[in-house]
């Protein structure tokens, strides 16, 4: 182990419910639900049609014509978010080294929204099997590639190291972190740009997400739609959105007098090998990763602070993660509060493991935690301390972010202050 | 934590196990019996009636059949790009003689590389929601074509439970992917699956590659992709890759099993941003690549090429070539040549094919090419050379700027 540890000095939020940090923030610290029915296009004859949407102008966020025309929205959010990231971070480009500088950014589904609106042209309307080619954007390679999306980025920071897209379904944006946190420890950057964006609110993923019934048919209420822990939950709220830190080296942060958010402390990341979608109800591979990632970050279960929960709001999940946590924290699982924000900003797959990751760092900040919406009758079957409805002031100076995804994959994040522990 | 000159070695990673398809052989042993000898796989597109189309040729997999290596309930949730990567994955099991069953599950991961996720999948599923309806939708298209797909898949398959992962850097994102592989191996994981296969080769993939501008419109197979030509025109899309057994060296010798190579050295960086008159970065990358390996440009054996096929890229990338090792200073070689650029699998199947260059004692050749002479290369050409391969840097680039290199050492 070289010893170096890892900073976030800089945190860019892009979230259902308002544009920017102190938006995302606003809004999770009241308890508000940014869930409503689906207004960018005609989704009447989807079964679940609501979702968590925001209300982003791209241009007023600052970016030029050019890049609208040839991002994705998805590629959209994450630039906005990196440059609030590092205005955030107080770092400017003369600070940094380029080729010391890394980017990597979490995407479940790249550019779905992008890739289902041209399909919908080149094929005119699913007709065409061999579909036109003399109609497709002439950014099409970069919607068919979501590497893009980090390249975009780079240019957006001026990095020139190790620059990439970490893609796990939905843990991508807690992968995403780790991998920075690992390019930094082992010294191959000093600096990296990390997190995830997904905007996949479009009628493919709403086809997809129908056929298995993972999403909540709850069109008649969609601000109460996302009801993780809930007894009446019946499938998540799909969202989009994205979130980006400045990654730093400890040492190099405290020199120039950054303020430091929370260190990275641990990160672990392991698979069930069981089934693509399906989850076992005993939560043993998440259990793992949790142990190996406090372990990593030397921080006993009984300091855990606050856990921010995957918490999607399907039947299996919920009660997957609740046996996951009394499994890896024993008898404090019970002790400690746990909350899901995507009872507010709902599942934006890839992205929402790096906004539930900005949500954490938060709460150390303002010693808050974020509530869980609409939890309002309980389920026997998830009895821990889910933070209902209210947001609850509760020093936090350590806290487990964990996530849950197709394909199997488990990961779990510990945020720390840098202070509390000895190096 | 003491302050004191504690830097032991990095443990070594080795490959134990390949199991490669591409476009002129499927299984580790036709491709190696084809590419040493420099037999061409590159034709016009079958899969679908290309006519419509400027470029038409592809490097395109014959003779797999899926269901003769996987069951036939995965048939209908997989894209073919998952049906070849799990039969690789089974292949390189196989070859490295290592049974998952007598791992402990967490003792073994799977990181593999994407560039565009199970794209035939997804466009025969966007067909049925635009010409028929959301209801016609399959229920496997919420993770059939996502980039994680092949991870998941193979995970679950082999009962692999330790740290996975995908990563995505266009052509380039096969060898970030072994070099997860080899950081999580580093922290403490035995053994990972590791590499890329990629199979777009659909019509929506098609008009998707057609649109980065960078495909051949050249209707001759054997002038089409010709890397380092005067008359290169871009390259010819192919599909497969290689999936790797990669273990820790000490544990791949407790166990008996025989070492390919070490993956000795890793680097990657990414080309300034488009009008900023900096450097690109793929010398970068292989200058840490080989410090990384701690090799000198002397004792690199063979390069094998990125080999873009697109002459400004050709350009730079000579240049770098010759910049570290002198004109016509090393071994060049591109036995992409013969199957096509196959996306994220390239660099993985490039890096099975230098370690089996390095056990036979053979550089495989670069096929059509002519190159300019101005280029100052020694590539490979029309025939395998002979020579005795120790040491051999992997070069791969990616849309937008991405540039990885990988050291491959053979063991003593």
């Amino acid at each position: 182990m070289s010893g170096r540890r890892v900073a976030i000095t800089g945190i860019g939020v892009t979230a259902p419910g308002g544009v920017g940090t102190k938006a995302f923030w606003d809004l999770l610290s009241h308890g508000r639900t940014a869930t409503r029915a689906i207004s960018t296009f005609d989704a009447s004859g989807f079964r679940s049609r609501v979702a968590a949407e925001i209300d982003f102008d791209p241009e007023q966020s600052g970016l030029s014509p050019q890049q609208v025309r040839r991002m994705d929205r998805a590629a959209q959010l994450a630039v906005v978010s990196a440059r609030e990231a590092v205005s955030d971070s107080g770092l400017e480009f003369v600070d940094l080294d380029p080729h010391r500088t890394g980017v990597t950014i979490g995407s479940a589904v790249g550019a779905t929204m992008g890739l289902d609106q041209e399909y919908r042209v080149v094929s005119d309307g699913g007709r065409l099997e061999l579909v036109d080619h003399r109609y497709a954007t002439k950014h099409l390679y970069d919607h068919f590639v979501p590497s893009s999306f980090s390249a975009e980025v780079a240019w957006a920071v001026g990095a020139e190291g190790p620059v990439s897209v970490v893609s796990t379904g939905c843990t991508s944006g807690i992968d995403s972190v780790g991998h920075a946190v690992e390019l930094i420890r082992e010294g191959t950057a000093d600096v990296v740009v990390a997190g995830a964006t997904d905007a996949p609110i479009s009628p493919i993923t709403l086809a997809c997400f129908d056929a298995i019934k993972a999403t909540t048919p709850r069109d008649d209420d969609p601000a109460t739609a996302s009801r993780p822990f809930d007894r009446s939950r019946n499938g998540f709220v799909l969202g989009e959105g994205a979130a980006v830190f400045v990654l730093e080296e400890l040492g190099a942060a405290l020199r120039r007098g950054a303020h430091v958010y929370a260190e990275v402390a641990g990160y672990a990341s392991r698979c069930n090998a069981f089934h693509m979608t399906g989850l076992r109800p005993d939560g043993a591979e998440m259990a793992e990763a949790i142990r190996v990632a406090l372990d990593e970050a030397r921080v006993d279960p009984t300091d855990v602070d606050y856990v921010n929960a995957h918490g999607s709001g399907t039947k299996q999940n919920d009660r997957h993660e609740t046996a996951a946590f009394k499994r890896a924290l024993g008898e404090h699982a019970r002790r400690t509060p746990v909350s899901s924000i995507k009872s507010m900003v709902g599942h934006s797959l890839g992205a929402i493991g790096s906004i539930e990751i900005a949500a954490s760092a938060l709460a150390m900040e303002y010693g808050v935690v974020p509530p869980t919406a609409n939890l309002r009758t309980p389920d026997p079957e998830c009895d821990l301390d889910y933070v209902p409805i209210t947001a609850r002031e509760h020093r936090t100076d350590t806290v487990l972010s964990v996530g849950s995804g197709f394909g199997g994959f488990q990961s779990a994040i510990v945020l720390a202050r840098p202070d509390r522990r000895t190096p | 934590m003491t302050t004191g000159v504690t830097t032991s070695a990095k443990p070594k990673v080795v490959v134990t196990g390949i199991g490669a398809a591409a476009p002129n052989g499927v299984g580790t042993h036709d491709y190696w019996s084809a590419t040493r000898v420099g037999r061409n796989a590159i034709g016009r597109v079958t899969r679908f009636d290309p006519t419509p189309y400027p470029a038409r040729l592809a490097g395109e997999i014959t003779g797999f059949t899926a269901a003769d290596h996987l069951p036939s309930r995965l048939l209908p949730q997989t894209d073919r790009m998952t049906r070849i990567a799990l039969a690789a994955a089974d292949w390189a099991l196989t070859d490295a003689k290592a049974d998952p069953a007598s791992f402990d599950a967490y003792e073994m991961g799977v990181i593999t590389a994407s560039s565009s996720g199970g794209f035939e999948f997804g466009q025969n599923e966007l067909r049925k929601l635009w010409s028929m309806g959301s209801q016609h939708v399959s229920a496997y298209q919420s993770f059939a074509w996502f980039y994680a797909v092949n991870s998941g898949q193979i995970s679950i398959r082999n009962g692999m439970k330790g740290p996975s992962g995908v990563v995505v850097s266009d052509q380039a994102g096969g060898l970030d992917a072994l070099a997860q592989a080899r950081r999580q191996i580093r922290k403490g994981t035995p053994l990972i699956l590791s590499g890329s296969i990629d199979a777009p080769i659909c019509p929506w993939g098609w008009v998707a590659q057609l649109a980065g501008g960078r495909l051949s419109t050249v209707e001759d197979p054997e002038r089409a992709f010709v890397p380092f030509d005067p008359d290169a025109a871009g390259h010819v899309p192919g599909e497969g890759g290689a999936i790797l057994v990669m273990e820790d060296a000490e544990r791949a010798v407790e166990r008996g099993a025989r070492a390919y190579g070490e993956l000795a050295g890793y680097g990657a960086t990414f080309d300034p941003a488009p009008g900023s008159g900096r450097e690109p970065g793929l010398r970068r990358a292989a200058e840490l690549a080989m410090a990384d390996a701690g090799v000198a440009a002397d004792e690199v054996d063979v390069v094998f090429a990125d080999a873009a096929g697109v002459p400004e890229l050709d350009r730079v990338e000579a240049e770098v070539i010759t910049g570290l090792f002198g004109p016509r200073g090393v071994p060049v070689t591109a036995p992409k040549t013969m199957i096509g650029r196959l996306c994220s699998g390239a660099a993985p199947l490039d890096v099975a094919t230098a370690l089996l260059a390095i056990e036979e004692g053979l550089i495989p050749p670069t096929t059509n090419t002519s190159p300019d002479p101005g280029l100052g290369l020694d590539l490979v050409l029309h025939q395998p050379r002979p020579a005795s391969v120790r040491t051999a840097l992997v070069l791969a680039r990616g849309h937008g700027g991405f540039n990885s290199a990988v050291v491959v050492r053979g063991t003593d």
